[in-house]
């Protein structure tokens, strides 16, 4: 395995080591992975904006994913993003003022037996009812 | 038919945070006895056993194993992937949830048998949850490793790199995009090292494979599905999870007698790309030769709406395609544009034309298994449900013409 080679497989954990610390993936820290890696910062951009889970733009602290993928909508998850609104007066895409809370929208989490279900962070949360998401939610700071 | 439990056995019976309780159910025996087998006498025994890949392609193990032993270089690799993002699918959750240790015993024999030194888990970042209980497994399992060291790698959200070469492109450092085979991973794969990529449930078959013999194994199944799968059931039925079956068994059986499920209209089989089976084809044996996949089954009863459904999955496959080859990138976008079209009520009669003739090329030409597969819901649901789509088209042009017309 060539040095470069060996540098490059180290990729994608430097970004999701650098997202967890920060949120995100800032301008400023692609330049410093692609110069400890020796890449070009287009790449490490393109490699970022490859997956759903990272972000080029800041995030709240805590980031929910509703899964949106077909056993979840048959479970209702549609009206589950409006609960979710409801509570936290935000859409898919935005973030609460304080910073707490990003909602977003997510391909199959593999949780299609306990649909509508939710990631936030790294927890699954599952047969999620207004009440119960209501709770959830009141359960983070 | 009821379930059998052969790959599941342990799941609710051991703590999968100690490996003491898996010891007690008989763990580690089977790499015990591969070990005492030569690597070739191994793979001989999963090449007659009949298993094939249960990610969702099948491809026969044994073979899959013997092209990357017999392949030239002396660094081979082991990949086990555990990046579950087909619709629907959540058996291979539900063994790193409960069993990590029957996994970390498969791919031992399977690295023993390939000659391998070096073994990678890629996870789903979905399933970052389990990355303790999996990590702790392998921990605790180091004693019978004999040096093979495995290692889990994290995905970041990507349905596509559940593709082997995708998957190897994205371990690489590069973007999740498929690549051109031939080279196949068995010659040519992670980092130009012979590889082989196997889904979890697939290593989790060794060790019964390895323990009870091939004749046991093959005595279960069709001619060409043997053993036992795993099926996630979601969707309309009275008890969606999991279930394991012997392959060649119906789909009544396991959605209706199993799952309870009622009233129903079709059944999707193998995820978002799989076959649409029709409520009157409910007697159809799940297997390799029929309807198989990654044994997602998602149940849709009289209630739900064909159209809306097929736009949904369109929605997905376009989203997750990685936009390397035409045919896919743009395909899945002018479905879901026509799709959408429909679901609005503002189709035209050509759709249905452009539809199955898009499909044709995308099936023909897309790199792969994605874009390859991308119309099969949408050629199945015409073919078992084109009156829907007709009449939806009939009623929106009915709609549209009492309109007043624009001047």
């Amino acid at each position: 395995m060539g040095q470069k080679e060996s540098k490059r497989e180290a990729l994608l954990g430097m970004i999701k080591e650098e997202h967890a610390k920060s949120g995100y993936l800032s301008k400023g820290a692609m330049v410093e992975v692609s110069e400890a890696l020796g890449m070009r910062v287009g790449d490490i951009y393109g490699v970022t904006t490859f997956y759903s889970f990272l972000s080029t733009w800041p995030l709240g602290r805590h980031v929910i994913r509703v899964c949106k993928s077909v056993p979840c909508c048959m479970k209702d998850a549609e009206r589950l993003i409006e609960w979710i609104g409801k509570e936290l007066g935000i859409g898919p895409g935005e973030t609460t003022p304080d910073g707490r809370f990003t909602l977003t929208l997510t391909n199959c989490i593999g949780a299609c037996d306990q649909a509508p279900a939710i990631l936030i962070g790294d927890e699954v949360y599952g047969q999620l009812t207004p009440e119960r998401i209501a709770e959830v939610l009141k359960s983070f700071d | 038919m009821p379930e059998k439990r052969i790959l599941l056995k342990n799941c609710g019976e051991i703590d999968p945070g100690q490996i003491a309780s898996y010891e007690k159910k008989g763990g580690f025996k089977a790499l015990g006895k591969a070990r005492e087998m030569s690597p070739e006498e191994v793979i001989e025994e999963v090449k007659a056993s009949g298993l094939r890949g249960r990610g969702g392609a099948g491809f026969p193990c044994g073979v899959k194993w013997e092209l990357a032993r017999k392949s030239p270089g002396k660094e081979k690799v082991l990949i086990c992937n555990a990046d579950e993002g087909e619709v629907g699918t959540f058996k291979d959750r539900y063994i790193l949830q409960n069993d990590p240790f029957s996994l970390v015993e498969g791919m031992a024999i399977a690295a023993y048998a390939i000659g391998v030194k070096r073994v990678y888990v890629y996870l789903r970042a979905e399933y970052h949850y389990l990355l303790e209980t999996l990590r702790n497994a392998i921990a605790q399992a180091k004693g019978y490793l004999n040096g093979v060291k495995i290692e889990v790698r994290e995905g970041a959200g990507s349905y596509i790199c559940g593709e082997e070469s995708a998957l190897m492109n994205s371990m690489e450092g590069k973007r999740g995009e498929a690549r051109y085979r031939p080279p196949f991973p068995a010659e040519r794969g992670l980092f130009e090292k012979p590889t082989v990529i196997n889904n979890v449930e697939t290593l989790v078959n060794i060790a019964p494979i390895v323990l009870k013999g091939s004749k046991w194994y093959s005595g279960m199944g069709t001619k060409k599905s043997k053993g036992t799968k795993i099926f996630s059931v979601s969707g309309d039925v009275a008890r969606p999870g999991i279930y394991e079956m012997e392959l060649g068994c119906t789909l009544k059986e396991l959605v209706v007698d199993l799952a309870g499920a009622k009233g129903v209209k079709m059944v999707q089989v193998g995820g978002s790309t799989g076959g649409i089976v029709p409520y009157s084809m409910l007697n159809t044996p799940l297997s390799y030769e029929t309807v198989l996949g990654s044994g997602a089954v998602v149940v849709f009863d009289e209630g739900r709406d064909v159209i809306d459904f097929v736009y949904r999955t369109m929605e997905f496959l376009n989203e997750e395609s990685c936009g390397f080859c035409t045919p896919c990138r743009e395909g899945t976008e002018v479905m879901m544009e026509i799709l959408g079209r429909l679901v609005k009520g503002d189709g035209v009669e050509e759709d249905l034309g452009a539809l199955e003739e898009l499909s044709n090329a995308m099936m023909a030409s897309s790199m792969c298994g994605l874009g390859q597969t991308a119309a099969v819901p949408v050629l199945g649901t015409l073919k078992y449900f084109r009156n829907e789509y007709e009449t939806r088209i009939s009623q929106s042009v009915f709609l549209r013409s009492l309109q007043p017309v624009k001047v």
